[in-house]
């Protein structure tokens, strides 16, 4: 008898065991999806409605003080707001679109120049590696000191070939352009690396084709090697695209608040977190948030839209 | 008959060709291999030398920075770093770096996988893109709702609320990278367990998780620099204890009125440790960062 109770006992949980096993391998599809989507799910399902919420409120100050529901009034403000609202989009689309140009463009090239192999290439490689891991604050510190107008090397450089000073990250009118080229610094290798994975996987084919018709090499590349490397090409425009969109580290490190005295590189992203955190105009920021993510969605909507219509 | 006989004439020529242009060499002219060793150089240059300028810098005295003669040639001095090692307190923020990036990926890893490889074996697109849009939002429209909720729970300045941030930023991360290396590992290794008499979860154990090391050491690799890296989260959700790398350099910069050598040094600091990791796994950050680029 005392044998026999925990036999069964132990034969049951078996039983159990067996049979949860069973079930978790008929829903191991969920059971292995779910817990990472629902802890994403919580963290963006739950804000997004909130800033939704709080976009149609005039909440401000402390987010616990109560706050009265206004409408569409937010909205009505941000989108007549000429001063910094449509300045900031402006100062968005043009940093994205400048550094993608200037990154795909001259990542293109630079692949172009690493695709065959050649002696020393492993330290090219590194050179390409270093400045996508640094961390971007300290990259924006890094080209703070360098661009400095008084004791920065790169007005000490123009000096060399006789060419004023320039006022770099202080000017209203350089400093916008001179984020940019720390933008085009840090993430055009990432467009190279990109590009060249898809170079490598190119079949050899349809460019010996084309060498042996006797196209050049500017013909063979715009003809034959660009066209097949589109998809590769979009990829990249969409990945860094996005990124682009929401830079931030190297803007707020450069220039701090508000985008520097007279908001010179305040894009979307440094206005609403300045909505947010320097200021606590929650209501107005939320509805800044929201305009940012529709276009955002857009842009990837447009590109991917592209890329379908373009690979068919 | 004409066309024939000149389509017979050329093919032997043409194989020929097409073996000596997969080797290339021959085919380039010397002008383009001094073009190519010059643009190479100056691509080099143009990556490195900032660099290379943040650390002589850091190793100067600040009257020396101000000085433009003494660019190049100076005495260098370790007074920066002993500044903001030891005054600035900075081994506690290099701890709460590293803390901090290593849970995130850790549990980043543990959630991704098993989701990375359900999306990808029966192919959950759309569930992938709810995971993916973690990576296109932009993380400020999530922070004052965060905000809000984590400081009425009395989580912030906490580890955990940080860690949860950062996973944000390191799981779409894991699941985007492991995705495209679970479709690249042949199911038939996992059927043919399960003829063995392995359970699915078992093949998924047994059999896909030892063969799949190199793409988590790829992800995890890569959700470790972009969580060491990460400034915004920590700039709002970290408090005077957990405070990360990135955040302690940005006060620098508020408390003193500029110390360039102190701030260079700072930088290189937090640069320092994650440029050694990236050296050694080279390999690893390359295979991620171009994962499912090449599928189009």
């Amino acid at each position: 008898m005392s044998v026999l109770t925990p036999a069964r006992s132990s034969g049951q949980s078996a039983r159990t065991r067996a049979n949860f096993s069973a079930w978790a391998n008929r829903h191991r599809k969920w059971l292995f999806a779910a817990p990472a989507m629902i802890f994403v799910g919580l963290l963006i399902v739950f804000p997004l409605a909130w800033t939704l919420y709080l976009s149609l409120t005039d909440s401000q100050g402390s987010v616990r003080a109560a706050s009265d529901f206004v409408g569409f009034e937010n909205y009505l403000t941000v989108l007549t707001d000429t001063e910094r609202f449509w300045p900031a989009v402006g100062r968005t689309v043009s940093f994205t679109l400048v550094a993608l140009v200037c990154e795909v463009v001259l990542g293109m090239c630079i692949a172009l120049l690493l695709w065959r192999p050649f002696r020393g290439e492993k330290w090219v490689r590194v050179a390409i590696l270093l400045p996508l891991v640094a961390t971007p604050v300290a990259v924006g510190m890094m080209w703070r000191l360098i661009f400095d107008p008084n004791i920065g090397f790169a007005n000490q450089l123009l000096g060399l070939v006789g060419i004023p000073p320039q006022p770099w990250l202080s000017g209203q009118d350089s400093a916008l352009p001179t984020t940019i080229f720390m933008d085009v610094w840090q993430w055009t290798p990432m467009v190279v690396l990109i590009l060249l994975a898809g170079l490598t996987s190119l079949s050899e084919e349809p460019d010996e084709a084309a060498r042996m018709d006797g196209a050049n090499a500017f013909q063979r590349f715009f003809f034959v090697t660009l066209p097949l490397m589109m998809p590769t090409v979009i990829v990249a425009i969409l990945l860094r695209g996005i990124d682009a969109l929401k830079t931030f580290d190297i803007l707020y490190a450069t220039k701090g608040k508000g985008g520097g005295s007279f908001h010179e590189v305040e894009t979307l992203n440094v206005y609403a977190y300045g909505l947010s955190f320097d200021y606590n105009q929650y209501g107005l920021s939320s509805a800044v948030l929201i305009l940012f993510f529709m276009i955002i969605i857009g842009s990837m909507w447009l590109l991917t839209m592209r890329k379908k219509a373009g690979s068919k | 008959m004409t066309v024939l006989h000149e389509n017979t004439e050329s093919q032997t020529p043409a194989s020929q060709r097409r073996g000596t242009a997969r080797r290339r060499k021959p085919l380039r002219s010397s002008g383009y291999k001094v073009f190519r060793f010059a643009a190479l150089v100056a691509v080099v240059l143009f990556l490195i030398a900032p660099l290379f300028w943040m650390l002589l810098a850091s190793f100067k005295t600040n009257v020396d920075i101000y000085d433009a003669g003494k660019s190049f040639l100076f005495t260098p001095t370790a007074e920066n770093y002993a500044n903001v090692l030891q005054r600035n307190n900075y081994f506690v923020f290099i701890f709460n770096s590293f803390w901090v990036a290593f849970v995130s990926t850790a549990l980043s890893l543990v959630l991704g996988v098993p989701a990375a490889y359900a999306m990808s074996r029966f192919t959950m697109h759309r569930s992938a893109l709810v995971v993916l849009m973690a990576r296109v939002i932009p993380g400020v429209s999530l922070l004052v709702p965060w905000y809000y909720v984590f400081s009425n729970l009395k989580m912030v300045g906490g580890f955990e609320v940080l860690i949860l941030s950062h996973m944000f930023v390191a799981l779409p991360l894991i699941v985007y990278i492991m995705m495209s290396y679970f479709d690249s590992l042949p199911v038939e290794l996992e059927e043919s367990a399960q003829v063995d008499g392995l359970t699915p979860i078992g093949a998924f154990r047994h059999i896909t998780l030892p063969l799949s090391v190199a793409g988590m050491a790829t992800a995890g690799i890569l959700a470790f620099i972009f969580s060491w890296n990460n400034f915004m989260f920590a700039l709002v959700l970290s408090g005077s204890k957990t405070k990360t790398l990135p955040v302690a350099i940005f006060d620098f910069v508020s408390y003193a009125s500029i110390d360039w050598g102190g701030l260079m040094a700072a930088a290189t600091v937090v640069t320092i440790p994650i440029m050694i990791i990236a050296l050694f796994t080279q390999k690893y950050i390359v295979s991620g960062l171009t994962a499912g680029a090449t599928k189009g």
